[in-house]
């Protein structure tokens, strides 16, 4: 072979540079301390101003906002209250995102049924989920389940609508060489488009982490008597704008964990990368 | 053992309708290679997809063994001008897929996948992705699956197009040597007619859109063939000539 590849050596296909990670430019500890200024100054400022230039009521204050936590957080409540958000966060979460990659990979392969469905989707997608909330506590009751069920039906048609596009964009010609190779429809499905449509389906998991939290959330403020919605909904019913802020705070806390976690799984899932190529 | 019958194809594109191919009749023995030539856009790649059974003729019957095909023919092993190698796969199991197809065991199938990886000369790339391939290595890849395939007659459409002029020559070796090895039936699809000859034994002529066949020539060259110098022999020329003679009428037609 060799003898007849005067190619041979020179044919392998040049490794691409390596990608710099995402050049750390000068004085990126510069920026750090500019960033923990601006903190603390927006801080001080609020606490300068609460109390002198707007209302107390209004605005409470840091030191207030932080009491409040503290109180929380010595009682044990605000664990309370996190936990049964993030739990209906991830298990909405989970459900949905099965539920839209089923039904995504289904309809998919199936054009009489995503035809026949096509217009009702499309009503049921451009509907604002939020307002089938009434629906799901009458369904579901006041507890858990009614905010595991909004979540859950925010994510699934963000992942179902990205899987059914990645699905829709496998190339004929590999399933061609697939069933060309005596594949079954079964085989068809798991070892060509479904890891052909992953990087669709990520996409989708990743944009609908944030959706899942608004669903629970919000299924919380309306009726719960848990849960970091139903904390900051019952705040603001007691005029308690300290509370408020309390919860916004961890409730921004638990958002960035949340894409913190998205981005450490997407980085262990860079091989599938390779398949928008 | 294939046998095209007055097969007809015409597309349907909205309300416009192209004729591909129009009633071609053909029988092709086993072990036999044959390439069909012709200009290019001429309706030959269709040829090749319904005998692969994944368009069916407009009319006329495709019968592969004796058998109307009517389903996906998965006697054939296809090998398309794009590499249809899964991005997704290493090397070595991208090779290695219709065995995972068939539920061959993983250490069996990595065994056997490395015995013709070895033959194509691709080891040491086992672990590679597709795009860390070259392109005559993929075109390799995807003539070593084929051969794991073990499919009885293969499909070569323009394989090897996009290749420079030596490891055309290398492919070409090795297409010959591994069809002599198997026992393989080959149907090449090419518009290189210094290709179609130095590979056939029977090389066909196809007119432009709609295709049919105008001329059909024996290559008697003896086999084993030299790939590399066959091509100097005076038989080779003859052949070569006659046939260009009839194709440029071809591609004459095409410009007026």
């Amino acid at each position: 072979m060799t003898a007849l590849d005067p190619n041979s050596s020179s044919d392998v296909a040049r490794d691409e540079p390596v990608a710099s990670p995402a050049g750390k430019e000068l004085g990126g500890g510069f920026m750090l301390t500019c960033q923990v200024v601006l903190g603390i100054g927006f801080l001080l400022a609020w606490q300068g101003v609460s109390g002198r230039l707007v209302d107390n009521f209004y605005i409470s204050n840091p030191i207030e906002v932080g009491k409040r936590l503290f109180g929380w957080i010595a009682d044990g409540s605000l664990f309370l209250h996190m936990w049964a958000t993030v739990y209906a966060t991830l298990l909405g979460f989970f459900i949905g995102a099965v539920i839209g990659v089923v039904l995504g990979v289904w309809l998919g392969v199936s054009p009489f049924t995503s035809r026949l469905l096509n217009p009702y989707l499309g009503a049921l997608n451009a509907l604002p989920k939020v307002a089938l909330a009434p629906l799901f506590v009458l369904w579901f009751g006041l507890g858990i389940e009614s905010k595991v069920a909004l979540a859950a039906v925010l994510v699934l048609f963000l992942v179902f609508l990205n899987t059914f596009a990645g699905v829709r964009e496998v190339d004929q010609d590999l399933v061609d060489s697939a069933r060309l190779m005596r594949a079954t429809r079964t085989q068809v499905i798991m070892k060509v488009i479904v890891p052909s449509a992953l990087s669709w389906m990520f996409a989708g998991l990743k944009i609908s982490v944030p959706y899942a939290l608004i669903g629970a959330v919000l299924g919380e403020m309306i009726a719960a008597n848990r849960g970091l919605g139903y904390l900051v909904q019952f705040s603001g019913s007691q005029f308690d704008s300290a509370g408020v802020f309390a919860v916004l705070i961890v409730i921004a806390l638990l958002a960035v964990a949340l894409n913190f976690l998205v981005e450490l799984v997407q980085d262990r899932m860079q091989l599938w990368r390779i398949v928008g190529r | 053992m294939i046998d095209l019958r007055h097969i007809s194809k015409t597309f349907r594109k909205q309300d416009e309708y192209v004729e591909a191919v129009r009633n071609i009749n053909l029988t092709i023995e086993r072990k036999e290679i044959v390439a069909v030539i012709g200009p290019s856009g001429c309706g030959k790649s269709t040829l090749l997809n319904m005998i692969a059974g994944l368009y069916a003729p407009t009319s006329g019957t495709v019968v592969y063994k004796g058998t109307t095909v009517r389903d996906v023919n998965t006697d054939v092993g296809y090998m398309t001008q794009k590499d249809n190698l899964f991005p997704w796969r290493t090397m070595r199991d991208n090779i290695a897929f219709p065995l995972e197809l068939a539920g061959v065991a993983k250490n069996e199938r990595a065994e056997k996948a490395d015995k013709v990886i070895k033959h194509v000369g691709l080891d040491g790339f086992e672990t590679r992705y597709p795009h860390e391939l070259s392109g005559g290595m993929r075109k390799r890849a995807c003539l070593a699956r084929m051969m794991l395939y073990g499919a009885e007659t293969a499909l070569l459409d323009e394989p090897f197009a996009a290749l420079d002029a030596q490891l055309k020559l290398a492919m070409h070796s090795l297409l010959l040597q591994l069809a002599a090895e198997s026992g393989q039936t080959v149907v090449l699809v090419t518009h290189d007619l210094m290709e179609a000859v130095t590979l056939a034994d029977r090389v066909l002529v196809c007119t432009r859109r709609p295709a049919t066949v105008a001329l059909e020539q024996r290559i008697d060259l003896k086999r084993p063939r030299d790939v590399l110098n066959v091509r100097f022999t005076n038989e080779f020329k003859e052949l070569y000539d006659s046939l260009w003679e009839r194709l440029r009428v071809e591609y004459h037609e095409e410009r007026i």
